[in-house]
């Protein structure tokens, strides 16, 4: 702990916070601490969501980002990373999504896996994972970087709890039983436009392997993810900027869909 | 069209003369800068009726440049295609020589077989819908006979939109209660996860791609026969291939299709 305590965490933390209630982008925090690491940013990670806690947001899942091979090489790592949903972050079936909210929001289409179970344990398999979920969903991820421009190393959007921002889920939730979410397509719009399309394989193999690679990843810091809790497990394709007036919609084979209008 | 007959020809014959030697030539459009579209088909004619008058017989055809991003690259706002011959067509699980080629990569599609003819002018969707006997996985080695891949719009629709063989997956499924869009597909080299795409990536839905050929050949006179398989269009970015690769087209409710390639 001497080598984290030689770094400002909770200012830096204070920083992130900050920026996100006045919805002003900050810098990265590697510009003044180049030798910030992964740990120590997950620490930082920790006291931005424990601050959203304490104004009486609660935690209500994770979310997985870097989970394509393309996106981990243009970030030179060899690994996911996460961060941490709460309560207020929903936009709920049939909401809009309020850019005002955000500094830059972004979309990404991603399968939603609502658990049934808790889970836990450095064992846990993809099969693990599936046997724990209730029901997978199409969801939206909406990213905020807290970063102009969503310029950033690795160290810094760990820090800013992975540009975790606000998700919405589909209308239709469905039991995994029966379905390879492997071999899923998803169909992207913007504006009825196609934007991109993809498979579930997009997401590190497997939607559910990325889901077991957090929960692996949390047991070595003795952590679990609790029944009910809802993780996004990545996005199957690139993401995509939204301003007022926008739509996007995400059609997933099997799953059905979600749209989310941008006011 | 201001083209020269005898030019058309000319670059018929050496386009025709490149398939059989295997020796690239250069861009026609390196001698006819101004040659558009209207020109590579009439190129592609005077190909197509040499190969016949050898003995080929078309059994279909393929759409390429179904995606914006590749309609962007080449300066175009929709499709090009070409006919398939017999002789290109390869069954599930065929060994691929890449001596046979000149600089062949390979895609993955979504082919479409006819079980009623289809006749433009107003062809739609649902009118494929209908004449479709399945849909089948298919993996489409495209090749250049213009030296390094450097081609116009002009050029590659006149080398038959840079068609070299198709291999089709064992089955051709049923269109019912399947949104040929969202249709997932894996495109794996030797077991490693290489693209992932779905149905919509081609012009949007693969039998919106087959309605825009339908309509396409009808002023020329043309139109599907039962029986014509179709090759709908890359589901992502084309890949390069090497001997001693196993590539393996996995989709959702069609099956798997491969092929082996050798030296």
């Amino acid at each position: 702990m001497t080598l984290m305590s030689s770094l400002p965490v909770d200012a830096l933390a204070e920083r992130l916070i900050t920026s996100a209630r006045n919805r002003t982008a900050t810098t990265p925090l590697t510009d003044d601490h180049p030798d910030l690491d992964i740990a120590t940013a997950y620490t930082i990670q920790d006291a931005v969501v424990s601050a959203r806690q304490a104004q009486g947001a609660v935690v209500a899942g994770a979310k997985l980002g870097l989970t394509s091979a393309a996106k981990q090489q243009q970030m030179n790592v060899d690994s996911p990373l996460y961060g941490w949903l709460t309560d207020d972050m929903l936009i709920d079936t049939g909401a809009d999504l309020q850019c005002e909210r955000y500094i830059q929001p972004r979309c990404e289409p991603e399968i939603a896996f609502l658990l049934g179970r808790d889970i836990a344990g450095q064992d846990v398999s993809a099969a693990h994972v599936i046997a724990a979920t209730e029901l997978v969903f199409p969801a939206i991820d909406v990213l905020d970087s807290r970063f102009s421009g969503y310029k950033f190393a690795l160290p810094d959007v760990v820090a800013d709890n992975s540009s975790c921002a606000g998700y919405a889920l589909g209308g239709q939730g469905t039991s995994p039983v029966g379905i390879d979410l492997r071999l899923v397509g998803c169909a992207f719009y913007k504006n009825g436009q196609l934007i991109a399309s993809a498979s579930g394989a997009a997401v590190l193999g497997h939607p559910a392997a990325s889901v077991a690679w957090l929960v692996r990843e949390l047991a070595v810091r003795g952590r679990g993810l609790r029944a009910g809790q809802v993780v996004l497990a990545g996005s199957m394709t690139e993401a995509i900027a939204v301003s007022p007036g926008d739509t996007v919609t995400s059609r997933i084979d099997r799953l059905g869909s979600i749209t989310l209008a941008c006011v | 069209m201001t083209a020269r007959h005898e030019d058309l020809d000319r670059c018929s014959q050496a386009l025709y003369e490149a398939r059989r030697s295997g020796v690239p030539i250069p861009p026609l459009t390196h001698e006819f800068p101004d040659w558009g579209v209207a020109e590579g088909y009439a190129v592609q004619q005077g190909l197509v009726e040499r190969l016949i008058a050898d003995g080929e017989r078309i059994v279909g055809y393929k759409l390429g440049l179904t995606s914006t991003p590749m309609q962007e690259l080449l300066g175009v706002d929709q499709p090009d295609f070409s006919p398939i011959f017999a002789s290109g067509v390869l069954s599930d699980g065929a060994e691929l020589s890449v001596g046979d080629f000149i600089a062949p990569r390979v895609e993955a599609e979504i082919a479409v077989v006819l079980a009623d003819d289809l006749h433009g002018p107003d062809c739609t969707s649902g009118h494929v819908a209908r004449a479709t006997r399945g849909l089948t996985s298919a993996i489409e080695i495209v090749d250049s006979r213009i030296a390094d891949w450097q081609i116009t719009i002009a050029d590659t629709v006149a080398d038959l939109a840079s068609g070299g063989a198709i291999v089709l997956g064992s089955q051709a499924v049923a269109l019912t209660a399947i949104d040929p869009r969202l249709i997932g597909m894996v495109f794996t080299r030797n077991g490693q996860l290489v693209a992932t795409g779905a149905g919509a990536a081609a012009l949007g839905n693969p039998l919106a791609a087959v309605a825009w050929l339908a309509n396409t050949l009808h002023p020329h006179g043309g139109y599907l026969p039962a029986g014509s398989v179709v090759m709908t269009g890359a589901l992502h970015a084309m890949k390069p291939i090497s001997p001693g690769e196993t590539w393996t087209g996995e989709f959702d409710r069609l099956g798997p299709v491969s092929l082996s390639v050798t030296e």
